[in-house]
């Protein structure tokens, strides 16, 4: 183990991105985000990978794109507004199975907004950002260490189900700085590709650009060969194999904290940066003689509903808080179907939700 | 001050604690108003802002009235001497230091009064040991200022225990 260390959140997702094998970084500095880039255009060139600054965000994730169809290992990164630019050709990922990260460190908006502010507001937007029913999976952690574990996670996901990964992190995890002990170098399992002849029977293998094969990359609907394909019995067998890549492996995909739910009468649901404050509040009040459990995601999407069914059928009420006006909360009720009460608690803002505010939405006061 | 606030959460790692470092600040790139939090613990560190301080610095006045009400019972507020105003009296201690002043015109760069306060504070909250805090401000400091802010940091305990001697006095 390395020595302990005073790491930011941004920093600590560019270690996790290299250690992970990143090749290729294509972006537009924007805040909260810019240190990644910035750390990147320094770091990665000596590591043996490339780094292009673009002209705008649109551009770097086409970059993106294609350097992940010629075989290597590519990110981006930027915040709100960049994210909303980049939703057209993540759906272009999401339709070619390439393998890509982006990472969003949210901050207020819509547009401008507040640019060194904090904010939840693209929790739904980076499941819906982009038109059509497509894959994509959505990491959002908590603290600077779980940026590190969940960055090179993001890459793992990626490429072995070829789907576009969205790292969802928030400026206060993004430019906090805590303790971090990061694991030795090449002790994290190095990401692979469905390769032809060892790829699963719902993955197809990817054959990069320059490999001596003709590859055909299209945006159109296809059949199994590759080409374009305007049957609808082959429209069907696409968007069901591609949404189903991920459904299918929600076991393998969630990832929870779950805290004293053994004996919950009360389940605070958080992710992010918020869960930082829903934990104080859960202990605080635990102090104080009340049942309160939590469930923390670090996997947003797919959302793990089978985690809140469970919590439905044994706590008597579910609180979501959220720096949003209520995103994530609707996805609890959708779980919950009724069977408890579910409040949301939105703060917006701009300032990171206090424990002692939540603490009487908890203990039903 | 948020470089100050990094330091200061970094000394605390090198001193084999745990330490939390946020802040805030607007969208101008010099100037505006800054906000630094740093959460010290021997153990896990939950939430990771400050609620009840048992310190605040403030440089000016508008620092002292958005964040003076952090502070808690017995805290220990150290103001700038010159740029604060009044400060209210209350259950906690109040130490008044010209930190920006010792930086002019005993450093002659304004810049470095943020390493005098981390010096002041230090000083009179032993909150991390001198050492540590001295290795930080020379990892974090640009390349050829190293001795300035050196400087600086001595300049600042100095100020710092020659206001203990004075509260001493006055007590």
């Amino acid at each position: 183990m390395s020595q302990p260390r005073l790491m930011q959140g941004n920093e600590a997702c560019v270690e996790g991105a290299l250690e992970a094998g990143l090749q290729f970084f294509a972006g537009y500095p924007i805040t909260p985000s810019t240190e990644i880039a910035e750390m990147l255009a320094e770091r990665l060139p000596r590591a043996g990978g490339v780094f292009i600054q673009m002209e705008d965000e649109i551009a770097s994730m086409a970059a993106v794109i294609g350097a992940s169809l010629a075989g290597m290992r590519a990110m981006t990164a930027t915040s709100g507004p960049g994210f909303s630019l980049k939703q057209e050709n993540l759906g272009y990922a999401a339709l070619t199975e390439t393998p890509c990260v982006v990472v969003n460190v949210q901050r207020v908006g819509p547009s401008t907004g507040m640019p060194t502010s904090p904010a939840q507001g693209d929790v739904m937007q980076s499941r819906w950002g982009t038109h059509g029913d497509h894959p994509v999976v959505v990491l959002s952690p908590s603290s600077v260490m779980e940026t590190y574990v969940l960055t090179a996670k993001a890459f793992a996901v990626a490429d072995e189900l070829r789907v576009p990964v969205i790292l969802l992190t928030d400026e206060i995890t993004g430019h906090m700085r805590e303790r971090v002990v990061l694991p030795d170098p090449g002790t994290l399992p190095r990401p692979h590709r469905p390769l032809e002849g060892a790829a699963p029977p719902d993955i197809p293998p990817m054959v990069h650009f320059g490999e001596g094969r003709r590859v055909l990359v299209t945006g159109l609907y296809r059949d199994s060969t590759g080409f374009w394909s305007e049957s609808p019995e082959e429209a069907d067998r696409l968007v069901r194999r591609l949404a189903g890549k991920v459904e299918s492996r929600q076991e393998q995909l969630t990832m929870v904290d779950r805290w004293h739910l053994d004996d919950a009468q009360v389940v605070v649901v958080a992710y992010g940066c918020v869960a930082r404050s829903a934990q104080r509040a859960m202990r605080l009040a635990r102090e104080r003689g009340h049942r309160v459990g939590m469930l923390r995601l670090a996997c947003l999407w797919p959302f793990p509903g089978h985690e809140i069914e469970a919590l439905a059928e044994r706590a008597d009420r579910i609180v979501v808080p959220e720096m949003n006006l209520g995103q994530m909360v609707g996805e609890v009720e959708r779980a919950v179907r009724g069977r408890c009460k579910v409040i949301g608690y939105s703060r917006v803002d701009t300032e990171l939700i206090r424990p002692e505010e939540l603490l009487p939405v908890l203990e039903g006061v | 001050m948020i470089t100050a606030g990094i330091i200061l959460a970094e000394a605390a790692v090198m001193a084999g604690l745990n330490a939390v470092q946020t802040q805030s600040y607007g969208p101008e790139s010099r100037g505006g108003a800054t906000r630094a939090e740093v959460v010290i613990a021997d153990g896990e560190i939950d939430y990771p802002k400050v609620t009840n301080a048992d310190v605040v610095l403030v440089l000016t006045s508008e620092a002292y009235r958005r964040y003076g009400n952090k502070l808690k019972q017995g805290g220990l507020l150290v103001a700038d001497s010159d740029l604060v105003g009044e400060v209210q009296a209350g259950p906690y201690r109040i130490v008044r230091v010209p930190i920006t002043r010792i930086a002019r015109e005993e450093l002659g760069r304004e810049i470095v009064a943020n390493i005098v306060a981390l010096g002041v504070l230090a000083a009179l909250s032993q909150v991390v040991p001198m050492e540590a805090l001295e290795r930080a401000v020379m990892g974090r400091v640009p390349k050829g200022s190293e001795e300035l802010n050196r400087r600086a940091l001595r300049c600042g305990e100095a100020a710092g225990r020659q206001a203990q001697v004075k509260e001493a006095h006055e007590a």
